[in-house]
């Protein structure tokens, strides 16, 4: 018989950087950080795309956003996640599907008109789509809409498994089902790691993609970062045939998003997925984190979405499903070192758009963690904004 | 012989009727569902899968795993374990999601 001798299993707790949250955030950080030489753990109380991130839609937006810091993020993303499309496997249903935002009368039109126009300067793409060439884009579409705008530059993905995959790209160390409880700070405030449910894991440097839990992370820290949850729901109607070519949107959508009111918004927003059911959407409203189901705000999904598409009365809707966007009060994501605790960089309250938001996110964070100069400015995204302390 | 499920609980069905499956005609008695009309006629695929077109029928029986999807009388995607059959009910196999009409 061979002697065996047992060597202690190697659990290297430290590496240079750990990022709190595997959702598609998290995922990007560390596919970025890692490629910019890093060693990275990721951490997570639950499981891989478990939060947000697989409890949303994956559409890649750059229709939706006004000229502004989010729409700059938007547009270094579309580029970096047509990048990323070339190095993961086509199971993240990536799909270059482009976007199109439909108006019910004259009045809606003009104001897509000058929406686009807007954008345009900005480097967005759009065509205007009258009315008459509506059906050459979408056949099943109500025949009595004024016109839309096409915006080819807007994709789609399937995010819990773009998050899965991104994740595995990026070769970092990966450990679930562990809630962080603390940041760990020297005697000098510098940080120095975190505390899990299950031991102590070492880094100077850590990253908050937390999402929607990103304010309660921060608070672990001793820190304010005021992220809210956005409740929404997505009604999934039994599979079909390619029957919605594009992201299809109403145009009260864009005012919707922008809202800062807490009651409850809900337009149509309805795409089709490589897997056959059709996703329809948007509502919004802050509840906290009830996940109780709103027979009202699936019953404004339905009508809406079948006044766009009337085919859509007769297929059956099998199930429903409720996320929770993370919402900061001025719908910008926080992204950058926290003025408090210069150790701690958030990379969170991406709301809406933290899927398509993902890459560029990762890109900046990675940038200000091996103190490049980050791709865009990241002025706007500051975690100190909400605080005087900046 | 063969003793069947009706004679062993003493069942005293009413009038048989017909149902057709594909063009086919097949008996039915009343209270069956068509899943089980389809059985005692020995068939036992009406659909096929949507990606790989694989034959499907009733699996579980109780309504809970939607294998036995099929086409009645024009409509898809009906649960044959639990729609009772009626006279003159047109079945028809179900090809995938059985929507191929709504492509675009
Ligand atoms: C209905 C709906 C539709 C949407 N549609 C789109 C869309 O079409 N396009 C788009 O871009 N975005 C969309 N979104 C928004 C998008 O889903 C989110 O912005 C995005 O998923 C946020 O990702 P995240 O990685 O920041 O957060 P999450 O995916 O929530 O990841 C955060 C992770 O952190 C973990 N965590 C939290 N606290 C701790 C802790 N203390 N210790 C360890 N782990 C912790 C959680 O378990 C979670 O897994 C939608 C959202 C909803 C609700
Ligand atoms: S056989 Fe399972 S649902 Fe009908």
């Amino acid at each position: 018989m061979q002697c065996e001798i047992l060597l202690p299993v190697p659990t290297s707790n430290s590496s240079d950087v750990i990022v709190v949250g595997a959702g598609m955030v998290g995922a990007a950080c560390a596919y970025y950080a890692a490629r910019a030489g890093l060693s990275v753990t990721v951490v997570d109380r639950g499981a891989v795309a478990g939060g947000t991130t697989g409890a949303g839609e994956g559409n890649l937006l750059v229709s939706d956003k006004e000229p502004g810091p989010e729409l700059e993020l938007a547009l270094l993303s579309a580029r970096l996640w047509q990048e990323l499309t070339a190095s993961l496997p086509p199971q993240i249903e990536y799909e270059a599907k482009g976007g199109l935002v439909v108006a019910s009368d004259a009045a809606g039109m003009e104001a897509l008109r000058d929406f686009a126009t807007g954008q345009h300067k900005a480097g967005v793409m759009a065509e205007e789509i009258p009315c008459d060439r509506l059906g050459d884009l979408e056949p099943h579409l109500a025949p009595t809409l004024a016109g839309g705008f096409h915006y080819p530059q807007d994709a789609q993905v399937q995010p819990a498994l773009a998050a899965a995959h991104l994740l595995r790209a990026s070769g970092a160390r990966i450990r679930l089902g562990e809630e962080v409880t603390h940041l760990l700070t020297q005697a000098d405030g510098d940080l120095t790691g975190v505390r899990t449910a299950t031991g102590t894991l070492h880094a100077p440097q850590v990253v908050n993609a937390a999402g929607a839990w990103g304010g309660e992370l921060a608070r672990r820290a001793g820190l304010d970062l005021p992220v809210l949850p956005r409740r929404g729901f997505v009604l999934v109607t039994e599979p079909l045939p390619r029957m919605v070519r594009h992201k299809v949107y109403a145009a009260d959508y864009v005012a919707d998003v922008a809202s800062g009111s807490a009651a409850l918004q809900t337009s149509a927003v309805v795409e089709g997925t490589a897997a056959g059911p059709v996703l329809i959407g948007a509502s919004r409203e802050r509840v906290g984190f009830d996940r109780t189901l709103s027979a009202e705000v699936l019953r404004r999904l339905a009508a809406q979405a079948t006044t766009l598409f009337p085919v859509l009365a007769g297929v059956r809707a099998i199930r429903t499903y409720a996320g929770f966007r993370p919402y900061l009060p001025d719908h910008l994501p926080a992204i950058g070192r926290d003025p408090r605790m210069p150790g701690l960089l958030h990379a969170c309250g991406h709301e809406g758009a933290g899927i398509g938001l993902a890459p560029a996110t990762g890109l900046l964070i990675a940038q200000l963690l091996t103190g490049q100069q980050p791709a865009v400015d990241v002025g706007p995204f500051s975690p100190g904004r909400f605080t005087s302390v900046s | 012989m063969a003793r069947t499920p009706g004679e062993l609980v003493g069942a005293r069905p009413g009038t048989p009727f017909e149902i057709t499956v594909d063009g086919r005609t097949v008996t039915a008695m009343p209270g069956q569902s068509i899943a089980a009309a389809l059985w005692g006629a020995g068939i036992l695929a009406w659909r096929t899968t949507r990606n790989t077109g694989r034959p499907r029928g009733a699996f579980c029986g109780i309504g809970q795993c939607y294998d036995c999807l099929a086409t009645v009388n024009g409509e898809p995607n009906r649960r044959a374990c639990l729609l009772p059959a009626r006279p003159g009910d047109a079945i028809t196999t179900q090809e995938g999601h059985g929507h191929a009409g709504l492509g675009v």
